[in-house]
């Protein structure tokens, strides 16, 4: 039975073993870099939803790249296209789903607004249904004003609270 | 023009209130009493065995408000034809074209939801593209151009807006 040597750890060097910070910086920089999307494709914006997903354009810098299909495993539902009345009960359902802490994209006019849709079918804004956090205009949206979009959510989720013991901590 | 329009304008004469070309597609003007065996004979005999479409035009101001539309296809000549028949606001019925072609049903509910038109014989006049519970018929023309019907309630606050 030979001797075996236990090696021993180095000392810890002195730089950069310890870090501190808020606690909502750090969060907050944790969960802007993981905003899994849930794509709720509805209309012709899904074009451009796929244009954005490419990889021109590269998502995954911001850590938007993996989209959920489920509602249950997703931080970003984006409504891309018109929703209409008769589709809303879904839309809510799926919000409904989704894990705190969560955000909304309203993807392009339709979801906006209604869009040119004032009429019986359509609802003029997903805003009337579920609270949104980010409207991206355009009909549809180019992938630039969609990556603002997100950048802007980014900053927003950065600066905010993020309680997750207590309402307080 | 092809054979089969000269024959069907001539063969149906007198069955129809009125025959004429539009756009080089014959129209034939029915009363209701006459569409059902009119549908039959042109599929029977004249080849016209595909259901294009199935809608109405809503005139407000006349007595027999809605004109129902039926669009027919000849696979065989590569014809079309329209049929078109007046109905009353008061009694908007006309008789389903489900025993002739299976794609009557979804085109008469779709036409049943927009303008209320009852067509007798179609076995199942749920709502297609509407939902249960949906008052009036939206592509009316008394039908308010804003009006909303929502499914989920509204979030506080953004009625108002």
């Amino acid at each position: 039975m030979g001797e075996r040597t236990i090696p021993i750890r180095p000392a810890p060097s002195q730089t950069f073993e310890y870090l501190s910070t808020r606690k909502d910086e750090l969060v907050g920089w944790a969960r802007k870099f993981s905003l899994f999307p849930y794509p709720f494709v509805t209309a012709c914006c899904a074009m451009e939803f796929m244009a954005v997903s490419s990889t021109p354009y590269d998502t995954d810098r911001f850590g938007a790249a993996l989209p959920r299909f489920s509602p249950r495993q997703s931080d970003l539902l984006m409504v891309v296209g018109t929703v209409t009345h008769k589709q809303a009960p879904i839309l809510l359902k799926v919000y409904e789903q989704m894990c705190e802490p969560k955000w909304v994209m309203a993807f392009g006019a339709c979801a906006t607004s209604g869009g040119f849709y004032q009429n019986y079918a359509a609802v003029a804004g997903i805003d009337r249904i579920i609270p949104v956090d980010i409207y991206v205009p355009g009909c549809p949206p180019r992938p630039e004003t969609v990556i603002d979009g997100i950048m802007r959510l980014q900053d927003r989720i950065a600066r905010s609270r993020h309680p997750i013991v207590t309402k307080d901590f | 023009m092809a054979a089969v329009t000269n024959l069907v304008q001539q063969g149906f004469a007198s069955v129809a209130s009125d025959t004429y070309l539009s756009h080089g597609m014959l129209v034939l003007v029915l009363p209701r009493e006459a569409l059902a065996a009119t549908v039959a004979t042109l599929k029977a005999e004249h080849g016209f065995d595909m259901l294009l479409d199935v809608t109405a035009v809503d005139w407000p101001e006349d007595a027999l408000r809605f004109e129902v539309v039926w669009h027919l296809f000849s696979t065989r000549d590569l014809v079309r034809i329209r049929l078109k028949t007046r109905v009353a606001a008061q009694d908007p019925v006309v008789p389903s074209l489900c025993p002739l072609y299976g794609s009557a049903d979804f085109l008469e509910r779709e036409c049943h939801d927009m303008y209320g038109i009852v067509f007798e014989g179609n076995p199942d006049l749920r709502p297609i593209l509407l939902y249960e519970g949906f008052e009036g018929h939206p592509l009316r023309k008394d039908y308010p151009k804003q009006r909303e019907q929502p499914l989920v309630p509204y979030r506080a606050g953004e009625l108002e807006r």
